[in-house]
């Protein structure tokens, strides 16, 4: 215990001169985040010290001099009950437009955004790029591109944050959740779960490295899986005998799946909806669920015999299929 | 302690026939339904419990002087931090000052003999031991992993620890809480002394009401989700898993609609103590009364519909986080009501420094330095990046502790003269005060700058670069800890050997302050009639220069 209170101490005193007390700004998001904190610092300290001030200036003038002191009488003020009241609803009006629509800029991805998917599982990060590449822990991004991360999780909930970036997000297990970001400088950053996820919660960490766009076409261009996630995507397609029924053209079982992404469709229970990631995931993990109208529910879940990971890949699969392979199979 | 108390008879008889000389025996105690003897039972038990939950916070800091970790495996780590929240949350701050100073002086403060119904009051302290008890065997037994918000499917479907134990011991330490809630109200409706007006009511008075309107439309939530809870786990029924079906953020919708208001359980009424400190050792009127008494209740109904701050990072719609934002940025203006009176109330009083006085003091400066970092959260896109920081632990604990342990330990040493009759050593009181004070900063302080740096919390392991400001941290809470030993001492000490205190050893107004220490098992002999304001000091009318 000694040596361990020792070692903290010596640790104290070569790293006094460096307390770190800023992380590294990033990416597009972080410089608006920062002067946000800066202000609502600015703030914080204003009040505290007009406060503290206040204060030991009356307890040093009005300290008790004599036992039997007697205060002055109080007087309630309804002016200065009204200022304090105004004066900090102003402030956090303000704090709250600055705040929020800054929020809304920063939660809507640019629509060219590249787009990689996550998936949290107890305790690593599976990472995987549409060219292909899969990743654990790791995460290649090009510098000055607007990245959007789509995520979700095969088990607990987790917590996707890169603190350089000032992004941070939940990783649910059965739904999609997305951030994006633009990394404006190369380097390494660190990746954290910030969502307590059992035992080796901590141990869910990992490096962000932003490399030169040139950089990371080659770094994709280089690993040993060259097929992309729509390609394997197909090959668990037919893996899973998907093709029998969903034939394009519209003559299977199911509907056909040509061009379906992205628009909207008349489901079972009358709701229009959109064709998107999470529909395609509920339609095969919950199908009855999301059925079209004028088709069986003869489809069986897949929820159990296919992972997070497929099911990204057989949604890419069906995202490639393009709109003119759908007009032409009628 | 119960023992310690049961000593007092034996010393000389300078105090007289009071509540805790005038039966003997465990007995007596375990079957009492004086509200006097019910608010010592439950400061035996709560005293019990923070110190168990303390030793975890401090295994915890200890272990993080490495950051490879010091101590323990992360399994035991995750443990400790998940046993000293649910510890300290659920069988320490809620029933902190409500159960204990809250029982003991509401009667005395209002002219009641007793509160409304004694024994709805003792069966809600046996309730609260049987959940302590849960608590504690699922402690002992191998302990829980979840952290102290239980989050699913980790908590229904993935965790191998006590889940079960633990959330049925809040579950049924709830229900002390429901009733404890039932039965101030009650009594503050029905059973104020004659003259006794609302407006004349201490606003200690005023905070305990507010805080029972949450004990009585919270409690009922955290209750029925952790029932929810127990039953995905036990029986898989899909409720909260999404891989039965269940929804896992409809948990945490239900957590925090009464988790947010459970934190103003703990800091209203801390706040009502402070009002009392303030007014008794400045010996002056509170300025604005009526403000200080509706930021409370206003304060109580703003907090129901909050709770989506809490959420700003899980995928709720940016909408659902808009409306959240304002709102919690529209509770903040009633605690700052509060602060800015506190401080206009110092203006031209006599004030004097004893020890409880320093803590109020204390508890205003920690207090509003947590309120000020409560911004930050409130805003959008700050919290995006602290949310579920080192940030958000030093806000929460600048609250918790700074505000509602702060205040709780002031009102024991401001109303310890009423509650033995006896006296502790003031001098020692201050350091502890001071000590508790510098302790804490140094302890909090610094995870504001991890949290911002990026260090997420629950960590059992963390980069090295973080190393400083958590060797900080800890060394802050060493003498945190010894801060909060060394009253434990001085006045288990001086419930035998302490000084006869008198009546009013503060020259304190309130009707508590004039029947003799301590008081009589009937409180008081007539029942007094109140002809005047709260606070009422007499004033010098010229300002002293």
């Amino acid at each position: 215990m000694t040596g361990l209170i020792q070692s903290g101490l010596s640790s104290v005193t070569a790293g006094a001169a460096m307390i770190p007390l800023q992380p590294p700004a990033a990416s597009t998001i972080a410089g608006g985040v920062d002067k946000l904190y800066y202000v609502l610092s600015g703030i914080t300290a204003f009040f505290a010290v007009l406060i503290f001030s206040i204060i030991f200036y009356f307890m040093v003038k009005y300290r008790r001099r004599s036992d039997d002191e007697q205060a002055a009488p109080t007087h309630t003020s309804m002016a200065l009950e009204l200022t304090w009241t105004i004066i900090p609803s102003i402030i956090c009006a303000v704090l709250f437009v600055w705040a929020s629509a800054l929020y809304v800029r920063n939660a809507r991805p640019p629509a060219a955004s590249n787009e990689i998917f996550v998936i949290g599982k107890q305790w690593m990060w599976h990472i995987q790029h549409p060219e292909g590449p899969r990743e654990i822990d790791e995460l290649h991004v090009p510098a000055g591109v607007p990245v959007k991360l789509t995520m979700t999780s095969q088990d607990v909930i987790h917590d996707f944050y890169i603190p350089a970036f000032r992004v941070k997000k939940d990783v649910l297990p059965g739904r999609y959740t997305s951030i994006w970001f633009e990394a404006t400088e190369t380097g390494t950053f660190h990746l954290f779960c910030a969502q307590y996820c059992g035992t080796n919660h901590s141990q869910m960490i990992g490096w962000v490295y932003v490399m030169t766009p040139t950089d990371y076409a080659s770094w994709l261009a280089g690993g040993e899986q060259t097929e992309s996630m729509a390609q394997q995507g197909e090959r668990l397609f037919s893996q899973f005998g998907c093709g029998t029924c969903h034939v394009s053209g519209g003559s299977g079982r199911g509907p056909s799946l040509s061009g379906i992404y992205g628009k909207p469709e008349k489901l079972q229970n009358g709701q229009p909806q959109v064709v998107d990631e999470a529909l395609i995931r509920q339609a095969i993990v919950n199908p009855n669920s999301v059925r079209m109208p004028g088709y069986e529910a003869i489809m069986p879940t897949y929820q159990g015999q296919i992972n997070e990971e497929q099911v990204l890949q057989l949604i890419a699969y069906v995202k490639s299929l393009a709109s003119e392979e759908r007009t032409n199979g009628k | 302690m119960s023992t310690a108390i049961a000593d007092l008879h034996e010393t000389p008889a300078d105090l007289g026939v009071n509540y805790l000389n005038a039966s003997y025996g465990i007995r007596s105690w375990l079957l009492t339904k004086d509200h006097k003897r019910i608010g010592l039972l439950y400061l035996a038990t709560i005293t019990l419990m923070f110190f168990v939950g303390g030793t975890a916070a401090v295994l915890m800091r200890l272990h993080l002087i490495e950051p490879q970790g010091a101590l323990f495996e992360p399994e035991t780590y995750n443990k400790l931090f998940s046993t000293h929240g649910i510890i300290m949350v659920f069988f320490f701050l809620v029933p902190s000052i409500p159960a204990t100073l809250g029982n003991f002086l509401i009667p005395l403060m209002i002219g009641a003999r007793d509160v409304a119904f004694p024994k709805l009051n003792l069966l809600s302290w046996y309730i609260f031991v049987t959940g302590c008890a849960f608590a504690l065997y699922a402690t002992l037994s191998g302990g829980v992993d979840t952290g102290w918000t239980f989050y699913p499917p980790y908590s229904s479907s993935f965790s191998h620890t006590h889940v079960v134990a633990v959330a049925l011991g809040v579950f049924i330490a709830g229900f002390s809480s429901i009733l404890t809630g039932l039965n101030f109200i009650v009594t503050i409706h029905k059973m104020r002394a004659p003259g006794m007006t609302w407006f004349r009511l201490p606003l200690f008075i005023w905070a305990l009401y507010a805080t029972s309107l949450i004990f009585v439309l919270g409690t009922p939530v955290i209750a029925i989700t952790l029932f929810l809870l127990g039953l995905e786990r036990i029986l898989h029924v899909g409720i909260f898993d999404p891989a039965v079906g269940g929804d896992p953020l409809l948990f945490q919708h239900l957590f925090w609609f009464y988790s947010h208001p459970a934190v103003y359980i703990m800091i209203l009424p801390g706040m009502g103590v402070i009002s009392e400190l303030i007014t008794a050792f400045s010996r002056k009127k509170i300025f604005g009364y009526t403000f200080v008494a509706f930021s409370s209740l206003s304060i109580a109904v703003i907090s129901f519909v909050v709770w989506g701050h809490h959420m700003f990072v899980t995928g709720q719609s940016i909408y659902a986080g808009l409306v959240f934002s304002v709102l919690s940025f529209l509770v903040a203006i009633p605690s700052a009501i509060k602060v800015f009176n506190w401080t206009a109330t110092l203006y031209k009083g006599s004030i004097s420094y004893q020890a409880p006085m320093l803590y109020a003091l204390g508890f205003i400066g920690l207090f509003t330095i947590g309120g000020l970092t409560g911004l930050f959260l409130a805003s959008l896109a700050t919290d995006v990046h602290l949310n579920g920081t080192y940030f958000i632990v030093a806000h929460f604990h600048y609250i918790m502790v700074g505000g509602a342990v702060m205040a709780y330990l002031g009102g024991i040493h401001f109303w310890w003269p009423k509650i033995t009759g006896r006296l502790y050593p003031d001098y020692w009181a201050r350091v502890a005060a001071a000590l508790i004070f510098i302790g804490f900063n140094l302890t909090f302080f610094p995870q504001f700058v991890l949290g911002y740096l990026g260090m997420p919390r629950r960590y059992a392991v963390y980069p090295a670069e973080f190393q400083v400001l958590n060797v900080m941290s800890s060394a802050g809470a060493s003498i945190l800890g010894i801060g909060y030993v060394i009253p434990l001492i001085y006045l288990t000490w001086s419930m035998r050997y302490g000084p006869a205190a008198g009546p009013n050893p503060w020259r304190a107004k309130g009707l508590e302050w004039t029947i003799t220490s301590p008081p009589p098992t009937e409180n008081f002999e007539e029942t007094p009639v109140v002809t005047e304001e709260a606070y009422s000091y007499p004033s010098s009318g010229v300002a002293s220069v």
